[in-house]
């Protein structure tokens, strides 16, 4: 305890880094895998193929793919940009799945009602299917966003400084406390950003917050 | 692409598939430890997750586990662990994290499995006079064992990686010659050990698969063939629960 009240500072420092770091994947994520998911779940033949690709992508333990991608990629081992872009790859690869079971559990007789009002294909899925496709959209990025914040840590392999700084400086030096303060501030963003992203959801999505959104 | 080349090479390079450090030992350290998490994993975690199907008690519980432990850095718990035991114990407080993070995905698929069952079969097996027993080996096992297999993978897969960071505390695998390699600033062993991990993940992952499609009883097989549209809201409710790397 007295190690953390002593380097607060860096811990705080290294805290807004990471949650810095979390966003973009978190954002990117949900923005790719929108119509990736929604061609996943319109058409049968894409599904299966789109669906096994993310399943596959998802597999790829974190090290190997930050070890992967910048030959892959022409990057820089060391760089920001390779655990960014591998971070998003999982933030895909969880939200296109969830994407297409969400576009699946809206209720095809609300559909038809809205086709036979007129609507466009274009129109009736950003009105009719988008919205209410959103809890179980909110649930995928909530899911999303928790297992970003996580494995940010391991960037600090390859030269990015998160919250997982304070694992190996900590191993390195021996302290204890700095591990510790690493792991608890780490829950701490990722339960942040989960209660944020409920509370944001209970406010676009009000009808479901009658049996306590959350 | 030639540093793919090079990393293949490392590969197969003769030197490196003999003595104490060579890749098959690599392998063979990730896979034992793997196994060992997964099995420990699996014995305290199917039972729970058949006895929260069953009586459906306690769930709320095991949703938040799931939930939480999501959120739990691996990376960090596996320093903290084995600073905590010290250096003597540092190879069973590593299999203890791995076992940790393999009980929330093997539990949440054992209760979903359960969970998922229509509740019209289970009455009337009851109806039948099947005991409660019975019930829960004859029917409710046999009919979660895909999601069961789904939690396996799941735990597997994120055993397999959170083993590869597990080199970070002198504890071998297919890890290691990454950690080497960014010490000796050699691309090709690190390059090589990825290719290799990624080879190992995605050999489980279709083994599981195989499984997974032979674990679904015959009779639920022949039922599910003509069915077109994925409504599936039950088979959901599992599916959104993926694991966590």
């Amino acid at each position: 305890m007295t190690w953390a009240i002593a380097n607060i500072e860096q811990i705080l420092a290294l805290s807004l880094e990471h949650v810095r770091l979390s966003i973009l994947p978190i954002v990117l994520g949900f923005v790719i895998a929108i119509p990736l998911g929604w061609v996943a779940h319109r058409f049968q033949l894409t599904r299966g193929l789109i669906l096994t690709l993310v399943g596959l992508l998802y597999t790829i333990p974190s090290l190997a793919l930050f070890v992967i991608l910048p030959p892959l990629l022409g990057l820089p081992f060391l760089s920001e940009a390779n655990v960014l872009i591998a971070l998003t790859i999982y933030a895909v690869a969880i939200m296109a799945r969830s994407t297409a079971d969400a576009l699946a559990s809206v209720d095809r007789d609300i559909q038809q009602a809205a086709t036979a009002m007129g609507y466009s294909s274009w129109r009736r899925f950003w009105a009719v299917d988008f919205p209410l496709a959103g809890p179980v959209l909110l649930a995928g990025l909530r899911v999303v966003a928790v297992s970003t914040v996580s494995l940010l840590t391991v960037g600090v392999v390859v030269g990015v400084d998160s919250l997982g700084y304070l694992f190996t400086n900590g191993s390195q030096r021996g302290i204890i406390e700095s591990v510790l303060a690493g792991v608890v501030a780490t829950v701490v963003i990722a339960l942040l950003f989960d209660r944020i992203l409920a509370l944001i959801g209970a406010w676009l999505m009000p009808w479901t917050r009658v049996k306590g959104a959350s | 692409m030639n540093l793919f080349l090079e990393a293949i090479a490392w590969i197969l390079e003769p030197a490196n598939w003999q003595g104490q450090r060579s890749i098959p030992v690599r392998i063979g350290e990730h896979l034992f430890y793997t196994v060992l998490a997964v099995l420990a994993a699996s014995i305290i975690a199917i039972p729970l997750g058949w006895l929260i199907g069953h009586t459906g008690k306690g769930r709320e519980i095991a949703v938040g586990i799931s939930g939480a432990a999501r959120a739990l850095p691996s990376f960090g718990l596996l320093f903290l662990f084995v600073m905590i035991a010290g250096v003597l114990l540092r190879g069973p407080s590593a299999v203890l994290v791995l076992v940790l993070l393999a009980i929330p995905p093997i539990l949440a698929g054992a209760y979903a499995g359960l969970e998922v069952i229509d509740r019209r079969v289970i009455d009337a097996a009851r109806a039948m006079g099947m005991t409660e027993w019975q019930i829960l080996w004859r029917v409710e096992v046999p009919l979660g064992l895909p999601l069961l297999m789904g939690g396996l993978r799941s735990g597997t897969l994120q055993v397999v990686a959170t083993a590869v960071l597990a080199a970070f505390v002198n504890l071998g695998g297919l890890g290691l010659p990454i950690v080497e390699g960014i010490a000796l600033r050699d691309y090709d062993r690190m390059l090589g050990a990825a290719i290799l991990i990624i080879a190992l993940a995605l050999l489980l992952d279709a083994l599981f698969a195989v499984l997974e499609r032979y674990a679904v009883p015959r009779g639920v097989r022949a039922r599910r063939a003509p069915e077109l549209r994925t409504t599936a809201p039950r088979r959901r409710a599992a599916a959104g629960t993926p694991a966590t790397t």
